[in-house]
């Protein structure tokens, strides 16, 4: 009897989660991206706020990074000029959640191309193939790459995230991880010496050592291979082949290769060759 | 709903949620006894004490629990140095951050538990504390002997909603990194993006297993041990 109100309870929870999720999605679907950016329609691209060198608000009001002017080429592909794009805050646990409720158009946010998110999104790209690395102080000479993890260094990691998991899979025995809840307060516990290094994607990371010029670095050699792709709507197969055709100019006009000079260069980051479409 | 994502032993769901538990036990008797100490602070004839308990509990019972958590692991123990752990140890980062983390609970939590201890000393007739005095008993004498006691007795329902707050508020400690069930929680919407209803439901019901037995109990001892006037 208890088991039986219990499983009720769940049920209603799940119909209730379902309807809500029906209500919210029914305004936007019957209108393709396309038709939005022709009707005159602002376009809504989800990215990172808080990633220096990828996806940064700034304190002005504007946007900047790599991730910002993948999504601007995109956009000016499809037909919008900057003006009519709004950016929209995507944190890693919102993104699935916005591309199926249609609260975004498409994400550009450091969006990791993985078998368990293609059950709920498509994928355009990948437009940028990035690697676990870590960030180190300019003077440390002791961690030259993931081979010198060991003899109880700390790391440290954003909770929850891939890098985080990584460490705690693969390098439990040689290593302690400290967990934070955003990378800033990880930068500023290896500043402060609380950890010896900071460990996520190699582009994240460059972007905090251009922050700190002379004081941070980063190693250099990464291992893991993330795979950035865009962000869509299930079933969206139009778009999707209207932004690999995007990223692939962007690739081949020098737009690609331009933005991270300007974005990730000054942190000293190797420029690699843009990777190949496969979504 | 699908759970299939449990199967497979890659989640401890079980040791996620037994952090959860220890942290509710430990911030719990430590707020008790602090907030116990505190009220009795408020109440007391010094004004110096009256004072201190007066700032301390309007500061930090208005400050963000989130704020005072990150401020444990980042200001306290990062740039002020305090560490409640071997340095050298090899699970030096875990100890100091549960500990950190029970020491920021009961810097927040004791301010709820002296304001429902102060208003069960309010419920004690103030005759009982007259007629103390007048038997020569001191003001720790009055208070330990004579109202603590009846005041304790008054606001079980009242601590109760205090432990269940603080219980599903240990999942702030997760910013810190101590791996409790909402640092387990995070790791599970980032990976099984495809079953997100279910892991929200499954931690839902996790807390309500841990919360409502917690609540029946301590009503049912309310009742019990009422002073009844």
């Amino acid at each position: 009897m208890r088991k039986r109100s219990v499983a009720t309870g769940i049920a209603a929870i799940a119909v209730l989660a379902g309807s809500l999720a029906a209500c919210s999605s029914s305004g936007t679907s019957g209108t393709s991206v396309t038709d939005k950016v022709q009707s005159g329609k602002k376009l809504v691209v989800g990215i990172k706020f808080d990633q220096p060198g990828l996806g940064k608000k700034n304190p002005d009001g504007t946007f900047s990074g790599f991730d910002v002017d993948v999504a601007k080429y995109i956009a000016k592909q499809l037909g919008a000029n900057d003006a009519s794009i709004t950016f929209k805050e995507a944190k890693s646990a919102d993104r699935e959640t916005f591309l199926e409720h249609g609260d975004v158009d498409f994400i550009v946010a450091t969006y990791s191309i993985t078998d368990a998110r293609k059950q709920k999104v498509d994928f355009a790209g990948p437009y940028f193939v990035a690697h676990q690395d870590l960030l180190v102080k300019s003077d440390n000479t002791t961690i030259t790459g993931p081979e010198s993890l060991s003899g109880n260094k700390k790391l440290c990691s954003v909770k929850g995230s891939t890098s985080a998991q990584k460490v705690k899979d693969n390098y439990a025995k040689g290593v302690q991880l400290q967990e934070y809840g955003t990378y800033s307060d990880c930068v500023d516990a290896l500043i402060s010496g609380a950890v010896d290094a900071v460990t996520t994607d190699d582009t994240i990371l460059a972007g905090y050592a251009a922050q700190h010029p002379g004081q941070l670095r980063v190693v250099g050699k990464g291992f893991s291979d993330e795979n950035y792709g865009v962000g869509l709507k299930k079933g969206s197969t139009d778009l999707k082949a209207q932004i690999d055709t995007a990223i692939r100019k962007m690739e081949s006009d020098g737009a690609w290769q331009a933005s991270l000079e300007k974005n990730l260069g000054p942190a000293g980051y190797k420029i690699p060759s843009p990777p190949a479409i496969t979504e | 709903m699908n759970f299939s994502f449990l199967s497979g032993g890659r989640y401890d769901l079980f040791g996620a949620f037994w952090v959860t538990v220890q942290l509710t036990f430990f911030a719990g008797v430590g707020s008790l006894v602090w907030g116990t100490i505190l009220a009795g602070m408020r109440v007391s004839p010094v004004p110096l004490m009256r004072g201190f308990g007066t700032v301390y509990v309007n500061v930090f019972r208005n400050t963000p629990l989130t704020l005072i958590i990150v401020a444990m692991s980042v200001v306290v123990s990062n740039k002020l140095g305090l560490v409640l752990a071997n340095r050298a140890s090899f699970t030096f980062i875990t100890d100091n951050n549960f500990r950190l983390a029970v020491l920021g609970f009961v810097v927040y939590t004791s301010t709820f538990v002296c304001e429902a201890v102060r208003s069960g000393i309010n419920t004690v007739p103030p005759g009982q504390a007259e007629a103390a005095r007048a038997l020569g008993l001191r003001f720790s004498q009055v208070l330990r002997i004579v109202v603590l006691p009846q005041a304790l007795r008054s606001v079980v329902g009242p601590l109760a909603s205090v432990l269940i707050a603080l219980t599903k508020n240990t999942t702030i400690a997760s910013t810190i990194g101590v791996g409790e069930a909402a640092l387990l929680m995070s790791e599970m919407t980032e990976n099984e993006s495809n079953a997100l209803v279910s892991v929200f439901t499954l931690f839902a019901l996790g807390f309500l297993v841990l919360t409502l037995p917690t609540g029946l109990l301590l009503g049912w001892l309310a009742r019990r041990v009422a002073v009844r006037r």
